[in-house]
């Protein structure tokens, strides 16, 4: 059986992966992959958990996490194409209505 | 009735307030008619039903009745409430409150019927009402204060009631800043009582009072020290020495004001605390003589201003400041009951001579000053005569109010031993003073040539509603002293006897014990002296005004130092100025305003904002609207919550490392 050290391990790793790409891709679409990277991560290391305490609440969690993931996604993608044919643009830097 | 109106004594101050609540929030745009009947109403029920109270107080074998209507504050052990009381001193207060207040309720009808602001007026005379009945009906000094600050209040309104003249809105603040100062005084009175007593309720103050000893002249014990703090208050109030200037510079009111506040109530409120308080008073002589003492200056310092002055209602109003130093100088000789008769014969002759002069003022077209007037005597008739017959009351002559209740107080002050001889003479000079001026003014006003121009002027006598109170007043003035004619008229001091069983054995203290025969005589030489001295006042009044026209002016040439002091009035307002307004305007100004008021307060302010505009500047660069570097922090956040979360994991790692 793999040790849950190893499934924590791959877990941040995805995780950290997601949030470098998260803070330093200009493209909305892999920003928002990256976010989802790292959801998914987070699910990883609730499933692993799961798996060594003996709990069915960790993958519960995960059931949630899908369901948030899902109606985010379903947000998120209308945001980018709104963004999208507003700007003609899905470079993040062009977002800056806001900006000072 | 079914309830006895004792039960319900509140309804006697309540009905005022409702008056005044009524034509003030809604009388707007009502005609005068209504504005009068409010008014008028709730005055006349409230007498009616201080009446009813007065007779069932008889009716129920004069037992001080005292009434607990609700707590108003309760504080440990310390407890005032709205209780109100009644005894013989209350009733005296109460009926002369609604009494004259109600007549001078329908001469203001008549008086302000062409004044704009009407139902402002009624509004703040029923104020007034309520307030002053609220300090002659508590039981205790905290409601008391109440209502004396309440009636501050009401003749800071309507002293400042033509308020576009900024004669009379200044007069309505001078007013009220000078009674202030008499009210801390007041206020620390109160303090050092409940701090040595435990309670401010009058019953059982007094009572605890009672058995404590004598602090005789020169000891400056707790009596002593309250009550010149009271008295302070009091001098505030009835405008005695030195904070007697506000009264006359308060007749910018109208004139029903003048006569109701500023003559028969209100300004007696001192009269009535000192009485209220004798227990306390006879504890300490001091605090008698000083009160015999300021009550005797003011009386006679007010009397020689009162000499010379030429506006009608300025001279009334020195010669109220006057008679209310003959009320404290009663007090002070420890003839309470007298200082209280006083007060009550002076609300009907002074109020009088305050209408009377409105009628005149009136009949004249506003105009105040008597050297512009003259032989009005044969056109205002009715007017004329009342105000003689105020005027005879006022100077002391017999068979008037004033002359019993005058004599009276200088009867008391001649018997006390010690040093009030000289009391008493100041006194009798005092009325002599009183004679002259108050016939100078009616002959400068009634008599002689007139000197007016009769096209400029219509003299008309004044309507029913104005002469109607007139008339009352003049037969109280006239019938009103019998209730205490001295023994040789045959009379019997009914008022003293009336008033025992609130003064009871204070009174009689330090007289000199006489035979009945020897008090009759000297009662009956004193008599004669008085009005011996009000007969030189007259004649010389009539010499100089009405026999040598000229001669009065001739006197002032000669004496003009004199003449201008008076005339001016010692130039205390002046030298109030110079002491005590102009430095404290200059410390105002200078340190108060420009250094604390601006650096300081406006300064830590400002100083506040400026930081949080600067903190502002910094802090809103993390506010980019860059969304990636929202990203960047949201990042830095969950890390920064991570480290703070496994930090003891980290630590024990790094420690497990090495």
């Amino acid at each position: 059986m793999v040790p849950t050290q190893y499934y924590l391990i791959l877990s941040a790793v995805l995780f950290g992966l997601g949030a470098v790409a998260f803070v330093f891709k200009r493209n909305i679409i892999t920003i928002f992959m990256s976010i989802e990277l790292m959801l998914n991560a987070v699910n990883l290391a609730f499933v692993a958990f799961s798996q060594a305490f003996g709990k069915v609440h960790g993958q519960v969690f995960v059931l949630f996490v899908i369901v948030v993931a899902a109606a985010e996604a379903a947000v998120g993608l209308g945001i980018i194409i709104l963004t999208q044919r507003n700007r003609q643009s899905l470079n993040i830097e062009k977002v800056n209505l806001l900006k000072l | 009735m079914s309830t006895p109106i004792l039960d319900i004594l509140w309804i006697v101050p309540l009905l005022p307030l409702l008056g005044a609540a009524t034509n003030g929030l809604f009388g707007k745009n009502w005609p005068n008619k209504i504005v009068n009947t409010v008014a008028l109403s709730a005055t006349g029920l409230s007498f009616l039903a201080a009446l009813e109270a007065v007779r069932e107080f008889f009716a129920g074998g004069q037992q001080l009745v005292h009434k607990e209507f609700f707590d108003w504050i309760v504080a440990g052990s310390f407890r005032a409430g709205f209780d109100l009381q009644m005894d013989q001193l209350t009733v005296i207060m109460v009926l002369v409150v609604t009494g004259v207040g109600f007549l001078i309720h329908i001469y203001s009808t008549g008086y302000m019927s062409h004044e704009g602001g009407y139902y402002r007026f009624f509004s703040y005379l029923n104020l007034f009402m309520f307030f002053m009945l609220i300090l002659v009906l508590a039981a205790n000094y905290v409601l008391l204060f109440v209502g004396w600050e309440g009636v501050g209040l009401a003749s800071y309104l309507l002293i400042g009631f033509y308020f576009l003249k900024k004669s009379a809105s200044d007069a309505g603040k001078k007013a009220f800043i000078v009674n202030r100062i008499g009210d801390f005084g007041f206020m620390l009175g109160m303090f050092l009582l409940f701090k040595t007593f435990g309670t401010l309720d009058f019953t059982q103050l007094f009572a605890k009072a009672a058995p404590w000893s004598h602090e005789s002249w020169g000891v400056f014990g707790t009596f002593t020290v309250a009550c010149l703090l009271l008295f302070t208050g009091a001098c505030g109030k009835s405008a005695q020495l030195p904070l007697y200037v506000w009264l006359p510079d308060a007749m910018e009111g109208p004139t029903p004001v003048s006569a109701l506040i500023h003559a028969a109530t209100m300004v007696t409120a001192g009269v009535y605390v000192v009485a209220r308080s004798h227990i306390l008073f006879t504890h300490s002589d001091t605090a008698l003589i000083v009160v015999g003492t300021v009550g005797c200056a003011t009386a006679f310092f007010a009397a020689t201003i009162g000499l010379v002055q030429t506006d009608i209602k300025k001279v009334l109003a020195y010669s109220t400041v006057s008679q209310l130093g003959y009320m404290f100088l009663g007090c002070g000789v420890g003839a309470f009951s007298a200082g209280i008769f006083h007060l009550m014969t002076h609300a009907f002759f002074k109020a009088l001579l305050f209408l009377a002069a409105g009628s005149v003022i009136h009949a004249m077209g506003g105009e105040q000053n008597m050297l512009h007037m003259g032989g009005l005597s044969k056109k205002i008739k009715v007017t004329y005569w009342t105000m003689l017959i105020a005027t005879l009351a006022i100077a002391g002559f017999p068979p008037l109010a004033g002359f019993f209740s005058k004599d009276a107080i200088l009867g008391e002050a001649f018997q006390r031993e010690g040093g009030w001889h000289s009391l008493y003479v100041v006194g009798l000079l005092t009325a002599l003073l009183t004679s002259f001026y108050m016939f100078r003014l009616i002959f400068l006003t009634f008599h002689g040539k007139q000197r007016y121009d009769e096209h400029h002027v219509h003299v008309h006598e004044s309507p029913w509603s104005m002469l109607g109170p007139l008339v009352i007043l003049a037969v109280l003035s006239i019938i009103g002293g019998w209730l205490a004619a001295p023994s040789f008229w045959g009379g019997e001091d009914h008022f003293t006897a009336f008033l025992a069983p609130v003064f009871g054995a204070s009174h009689a203290e330090g007289e000199a014990a006489l035979s009945e025969a020897a008090a009759h005589s000297l009662e009956l030489t004193l008599a004669v002296v008085a009005v011996v001295a009000a007969l030189i006042g007259l004649l010389t009044a009539f010499w100089l005004y009405l026999k040598q026209p000229g001669k009065p002016a001739e006197i002032a040439k000669s004496l003009k130092p004199i003449y201008t002091t008076l005339y001016n009035k010692y130039y205390v307002d002046e030298a109030y100025g110079a002491a005590i307004v102009k430095p404290l305007l200059a410390i105002s100004t200078n340190v108060l305003w420009k250094i604390i008021d601006v650096e300081a307060i406006d300064g830590t302010v400002n100083g506040i904002a400026h930081g949080a505009t600067a903190t502002g500047d910094v802090s809103r660069r993390t506010q980019s609207g860059n969304t990636r570097s929202y990203a960047v922090w949201v990042v830095v956040g969950a890390l920064t919550i991570l480290i703070i979360v496994f930090w003891p994991a980290i630590r024990a790692l790094a420690g497990g490392a090495q």
